[in-house]
Parts: structure tokens; C-alpha cells; sequence
């Protein structure tokens, strides 16, 4: 990346890439990706690419991590060496360890772990290119993964972050905005129940500002969920148009 | 108290399917008063209760299900299944010889061996304990002949069909014999792989495509056209 961008909003109220405040990157998401996992999905966010992909559940092996009252859920998060612009150690770094968590516990919330005790399921995420927010599109795209590997779930989650940059509070925020802005806030997000499994904040807000911001990315879910939705009956839409031709 | 679906619409988890007095079936679950989807699939209503047919699912024992499974281990006094399960299954080994099992005479691994497929029913399950098996019925035992296909286990009626139409259609089609595992696993025998080949295509084909309609007619055809395909090539 070349030096630090001024402003990151320019006089007509648009920011870096063209977006206006309150405007998502384009989103792709496509279901059942793989063949050899239970679950999968891909997700591409602005420039993001993720993929995420579901074992089990099964027994977890090794057998003493296994609970007797629930399923264990495991996540792996990982980026791969060509996801950023310098070359990153495929060894799991500080960070990755966690992300691995923070997506963990914000998809537990919605999978029925009590149903299935003494068994476990694995999830891995891999960012084949990052570009800020991956931990949102990762959690975005790992629940549709445990939905596909049909593991019975309260609701999908989805995740989206908001933050502030030159005084102001925008959705969705690429790497730039994320490391020049003031803050970010990613929150997951179960809409049918309305209810938060993920916030963090990384900056200095005002309490008014917070929860500005906290709004702004539940609004950003919300816009997600939709597209989320369609990825996955799609992938049976297709399959029954064509079998009905 | 309305509901918000059609009938056999295709849902995802965590959308609101009805609201007020009704009962949540299979693969729904209630919150308050409010019923939701809990898997991909299509729902249903039928008589105040709410049942969602999961489109993807994996299988749960349960009691008295007939499955097919693999000798994972040959242990001390049994053998541990795979069962396409989230459990092991286990199949004790007096179970097997329909004698008491002594150590010092017996060799486990004779009788059953690590890869062999076996058909079982499940005798025990619950929440604490892993599924135990049993072959102790006629048509229960080690597989000799034929090969296995899976399916996603909540496929097998509509592999089945209404009063037995599908499965019948293709038995007949084929000439095979067709054994379903409640687990997805199914079993097909026929003179020669061929015929095999024909009914497990078959089989794939209503697995990938169940949700659709008119699929007894679809896969009739399928079969007709294939059988047909073949004799040409013979005869060539």
C-alpha cells in the first residue's frame, strides 16, 4: 500500500472507494462449495475472499475434550501466506488464535450444542485475501457452512462491523479506513431473534458515537441476512429448476 | 395465530414459521409463543403441528432403526461401528455368536473384521450412552456381496416413496435388491455391477434432487433411457 491517505472522505461525502456512509461493500456468497466437508461456504466481501468449511458433528477426538452435557465446537481460523500484501507466516499468529475464538463463541450461541452431547464440531476458515472486516465475513460465512452441514441451528449469524473515520461514523470498513480511522466496531448478529453474539471495539468513541455505530452495523446485518438467506435456498433453487425443466 | 409459510416452501434456519397455538414438530423449535426453523427444508403444517422436512440433516439413533455400518475395531469383547452417526455404535461379541463369548476360543477378528459392513439394528440409545447393536433378527449380519451408496439420511422415505412406489420402481427396473440403512447408507445387490451401477445412479439422482416435484416419473425415465443406452452399446 502506498503512504497514508489525508482524508478519507472527500468533499462530497464519499469515501475512499466511492461508497457513501451508510453503503455495504458488494457482497457474493455461494453455498456448499465443497464436496468432502459436511458444510461449506464462500464468501466474497468487497475484496475479502473467504472460505469456510464444516466437519461433523462426530466424536471429538481427542476423546477427554468431549463434553457430557454438550457439543464442543472448534474453530480454526487461518489466513493463508498470499492473503496480504506482505507475505504472512502460514504458523498461527497471536491474532489468528483469537479470531478462532471470537468466531467461535459468536456462532455458539446459535447452534442447539445441547442436543448432541459428547460429540463435536469443527470449523475451519481460511482468508484467501483479507482486505479489513474478515472476521465479520468470516462469522457470516461459517454460519451458513453449519447451516449447510445441516446442523440445527437457533438462527444464522451474521456480522458486520461499523466505525469511524475523519469524524465520522461509516459501515463496513475496508483495511485503509480501518487502520487510518478512529475506530471500529464489529457486532454479529442473529435477526430473527434479535440478538448480539459478537461486539468489540477497537478505538475511542463517544458513548453517542457507540451506539450510533452499533445501529449502523446492525443495519449493515440486517442488509447481509438477505443476501445470506438467498445463498443458501439457492443452491436448491438451482438444483429444482433444472431437474423441472 | 397465522402462519407465515406455503405450503412445502423451502426455509432457512431461524425464520418465523407460526405464531400462537401451534405444536413445533421436527426440525422446529419454539421461542415463546413463536415457532422457528431450526434446519434448512421444507416446512409443513398439518393439524396444528408445524414439521420442517431438513433438506440437509445428519443421522440420530434411535431405537429399533435399521442401519448399515463399518467394523471401525475389533475390541476385547465386541466391535465398534461407524454408523455415519455423531456416535460409535457398539456390537458386542455374544451378540454375534448367539453363544457366551469366551476369550480363550473365540478370535473376534474371524468372525467380523476392521472394513467389514455389517447390518444391524440399533438395541440401545440414549443421551448418555452410545448406540449398542444387534443382529440377532433374519436378514440382519455381515454384507457378503453388492455395493454401498449414502444419502443424506432424512432422503430415505422419499428414496422410499409413497407406500413404496420409488423403491419399488427400481427394484423392479434393475433387478436388484435394495437394503436402506436408516443412516443413509444404502445397500444394492444385483446379478451383475451394472445393474448395481443403474439403481445407485438412481438413488444419487433422488438424493440431489427430493424437493422437486414429479421425481417417481423423472427417475423412471432416467432408468428406462439408461437401460436402453446399454443394450445399444452390447449390441454394437
Amino acid at each position: 500500500m502506498s503512504e497514508k491517505p489525508e482524508k478519507l472522505i472527500d468533499k462530497k461525502g464519499l469515501r475512499l472507494d466511492g461508497r457513501k456512509a451508510d453503503e455495504l461493500r458488494p457482497l457474493k456468497i455461494e453455498v456448499g462449495v465443497f464436496s468432502n466437508a459436511d458444510g461449506s461456504a464462500y464468501i466474497e466481501h468487497g475484496k475479502n475472499k473467504i472460505l469456510a468449511a464444516v466437519f461433523g458433528p462426530k466424536e471429538m477426538h481427542p476423546k477427554h475434550l468431549s463434553l457430557p452435557d454438550r457439543m464442543v465446537l472448534r474453530c480454526r481460523y487461518h489466513m493463508a501466506p498470499f492473503s496480504v500484501q506482505e507475505r504472512k507466516s502460514p504458523a498461527p499468529s497471536r491474532r489468528e488464535v483469537e479470531l478462532s475464538k471470537v468466531i467461535r463463541e459468536s456462532l455458539e450461541p446459535a447452534v442447539f450444542v445441547d442436543l448432541y452431547p459428547r460429540s463435536g464440531i469443527d470449523i475451519y476458515v481460511e482468508v484467501l485475501q483479507a482486505d479489513g472486516g474478515t472476521r465479520c465475513a468470516s462469522i457470516t460465512a461459517a454460519a451458513l457452512a453449519i447451516a449447510d452441514a445441516g446442523i440445527p441451528m437457533r438462527d444464522l449469524v451474521v456480522a458486520c462491523a461499523a466505525g469511524k473515520i475523519d469524524d465520522k461514523v461509516v459501515l463496513d470498513l475496508m483495511d485503509t479506513e480501518d487502520k487510518v480511522g478512529v475506530a471500529d466496531v464489529p457486532v454479529a448478529f442473529m435477526p430473527n431473534l434479535n440478538a448480539v453474539t459478537l461486539l468489540q471495539m477497537d478505538g475511542v468513541l463517544t458513548p453517542e458515537e457507540f451506539e450510533n455505530a452499533v445501529n449502523l452495523a446492525i443495519e449493515g446485518c440486517k442488509k447481509i441476512y438477505v443476501m445470506q438467506k438467498e445463498a443458501l435456498k439457492t443452491k436448491y433453487m438451482n438444483v429444482k429448476a433444472e431437474a423441472e425443466e | 395465530m397465522p402462519t407465515f409459510f406455503e405450503k412445502k416452501q423451502l426455509v432457512t434456519p431461524g425464520e418465523l414459521l407460526a405464531e400462537g397455538d401451534y405444536v413445533a414438530g421436527e426440525n422446529t423449535y419454539m421461542e415463546g409463543n413463536k415457532i422457528y426453523a431450526s434446519r434448512i427444508g421444507l416446512v409443513d403444517c398439518d393439524n396444528k403441528n408445524v414439521t420442517l422436512v431438513a433438506l440437509r440433516a445428519f443421522y440420530v439413533p434411535k431405537v429399533g432403526d435399521m442401519v448399515i455400518g463399518t467394523v471401525l475395531e475389533v475390541g476385547f469383547n465386541g466391535w465398534t461401528i461407524n454408523i455415519e452417526a455423531p456416535y460409535t455404535a457398539l456390537l458386542r461379541a455374544s451378540e454375534v455368536l448367539s453363544r457366551p463369548f469366551k476369550p480363550q476360543n473365540d478370535e473376534l477378528s474371524q468372525v467380523l473384521n476392521a472394513g467389514d459392513l455389517i447390518v444391524a439394528k440399533i438395541a440401545s440409545y440414549d443421551r448418555a450412552h452410545d448406540p449398542q447393536l444387534t443382529v440377532g433378527e433374519p436378514g440382519l449380519g455381515k454384507i457378503t456381496r453388492g455395493q454401498i451408496t449414502k444419502v443424506t439420511p432424512t432422503k430415505i422415505p422419499r428414496v422410499i416413496g409413497r407406500k413404496g412406489s420409488m423403491i419399488s420402481m427400481i427394484k423392479q427396473e434393475t433387478g436388484c435388491q435394495i437394503i436402506l440403512g436408516l443412516n443413509g447408507v444404502i445397500l444394492v445387490t444385483g446379478k451383475n455391477p451394472e445393474d448395481e451401477e443403474l439403481a445407485m445412479m438412481a438413488i444419487r439422482k433422488i438424493d440431489e434432487e427430493s424437493h422437486t416435484s414429479g421425481l417417481t416419473d423423472r427417475i423412471t425415465q432416467l432408468l428406462k433411457e439408461e437401460k436402453l443406452k446399454r443394450e445399444e452399446k452390447k449390441n454394437e
